[in-house]
């Protein structure tokens, strides 16, 4: 019996792709059960139908305007020309995913990783505005976040725009690289949730007077512990998805991506939950866990470029960051980010981005700018500056961005329920029903005024 | 305040993009990218501070 042929090197590579972006939306699912264990279990099923909710909106707005402005290396796209050196700004793919080679093209596979990738930015945002944001609210935030603000910057970073031109244009490194989406995904989300967090406010009774703002933990640390396992399989699966559609990895390279995933998200969860036993005197739960996911969106970034050595320096720094500043910004801040996702997905994203330029061993061509890689550039001293202006992109049209529409769409569209349906909680207040019916309900700081 | 933070965080990055298109020299383009960062980490700093006022005024 003559064996079954193996296909050609272009098929394996796709049905590669295709069995890595099936693992991603286990990160959604992960992120969705640490959002839902970190709020009140009052509104823990509005959490969740929230989360399928925003993955949803989030996924259609992405099949309607999303990647048609987002694109993908070497396709159509807007430019303009300053200094003789082109600048991409904008794909010009069709509408409604129109017009695409579905026969496993890299831009197919592209689209396919981003209407995940799109799903999981939107989920970010639904840790800072837990227990008091509107669901209606929530899906057209996303709508918003998935069809304007995540691919123009998706575009500039996977989709061979100018900030992945830099190593071209102006020798800056081999250019902006992001392979698993430590900005474009997670600090864009991140600075979505700050953006949230300003515009709600913090939660009732959080802030009552003078001194230390209320604790009011998570319901569920299961939830959460379960959420973190859940994500790693998720992110193992964007990150090698993302090296080898976006940085042209070759799949030999995956073995390495995939250890440094682990350490990162590993020796960030230990370091988290080392630094809350220095604070606190114990390990705590949900810090930990936060560090963990830091850790996870740190190595994002450079997981195919970086020793694993590296990623364990990157790792332990993301997990004392996210340990640290989760309580910095809620007590002199005044943030109130039940989540943790400034810190998780912000702060940890822009490290790791940063890291990248600094650990960074790029071993040969990387093709982020056309499907025919860029020669390496003489020295690699411009990679860190490269990363820097990514980030002050992020920080300086980004967040301005993501903050203007959300405050628009406010007026249009109150993002917060009233008072009222604090105290119910969201459950009963939207949903009408709650997701634990036979539990006792506790007396909190509303029945104590 | 808050409306200046978001627009000293637009000049900060607008500093970045002019750096990099008019300063050839990697030493100086390096300088002015770092100062475009430091506009925007001040523009940070106002929208942070609007927020922290903002919340004292509703108390």
């Amino acid at each position: 019996m003559t064996p079954p042929a193996i296909g050609n090197s272009q098929e394996i590579r796709t049905a590669l792709c295709v069995f890595l972006i099936l693992l991603v939306p286990l990160a959604g699912a992960g992120l969705s059960l640490i959002n839902t264990g970190l709020g009140r279990s009052r509104s823990a099923a509005h959490a969740m139908l929230t989360s399928l909710c925003v993955v949803a909106a989030a996924a259609g707005a992405y099949f309607v305007c999303g990647f048609a402005w987002q694109g993908f290396i070497g396709g159509p796209a807007h430019s303009f020309t300053v200094g003789g050196k082109t600048w991409s700004w904008l794909a010009a793919e069709p509408l409604f995913l129109r017009g695409h080679d579905w026969g496993g093209s890299s831009a197919s596979l592209a689209a396919c990783l981003g209407v995940f990738s799109v799903g999981l930015t939107a989920l970010i945002p639904l840790g800072s505005g837990s227990d008091r944001w509107r669901l209606g609210a929530a899906c057209a935030s996303s709508a918003l976040l998935a069809g304007v603000t995540f691919p123009l910057f998706a575009h500039w970073v996977w989709g061979g725009g100018w900030l992945a031109q830099l190593g071209v244009n102006y020798g800056l490194g081999r250019g902006f690289l992001d392979a698993g989406g430590a900005g474009t995904i997670q600090t864009v989300g991140g600075l979505t949730a700050l953006s949230i967090v300003w515009i709600l406010g913090p939660r009732h009774g959080k802030y009552l007077t003078e001194g230390m703002p209320a604790v009011i933990p998570g319901h569920n640390a299961i939830y959460v512990s379960l959420g973190c396992l859940l994500a790693l399989v998720g992110w193992t699966g964007l990150n090698c998805a993302g090296a080898i559609l976006f940085t042209g990895a070759a799949p030999a390279r995956l073995p390495l991506v995939l250890i440094n995933t682990l350490l990162g998200a590993g020796s960030a969860g230990l370091a988290a939950a080392a630094t809350t036993r220095w604070r606190f005197g114990r390990p705590d739960v949900s810090i930990a866990a936060n560090g963990w996911v830091g850790g996870l969106v740190a190595a994002s970034a450079s997981a195919p470029f970086v020793a694993p050595a590296a990623a364990v320096v990157i790792g332990l720094f993301a997990g004392v960051l996210v340990a640290l500043t989760v309580e910095w910004l809620e007590l002199h801040l005044s943030i109130d980010d039940p989540g943790g996702s400034i810190s998780v997905h912000a702060l940890a994203g822009i490290w790791g981005l940063l890291a990248l330029g600094i650990f960074a061993q790029i071993p040969g061509p990387v093709a982020n700018v056309s499907l025919a890689p860029a020669l390496p550039a003489p020295g690699d001293s411009g990679q860190f500056l490269a990363q820097l202006v990514g980030v002050a992109t992020l920080l300086g049209f980004v967040l301005p961005l993501t903050f203007g529409l959300n405050w628009l769409l406010n007026k249009l569209l109150p993002q917060r329920v009233p008072v009222e349906g604090e105290r119910q909680g969201l459950d009963l207040y939207e949903l009408g029903s709650s997701a634990y019916p036979e539990f006792v309900t506790h007396t909190d700081e509303f029945t104590q005024q | 305040m808050k409306l200046l933070g978001f627009l000293l965080l637009l000049a900060g990055w607008a500093i970045v993009l002019t750096a990099i298109v008019l300063l050839p020299g990697a030493a100086v383009r390096a300088g002015f990218i770092a100062a475009g960062v430091g506009v925007e980490i001040l523009g940070m700093v106002l929208a942070v501070r609007a927020h922290l006022i903002l919340r004292g005024e509703k108390e």
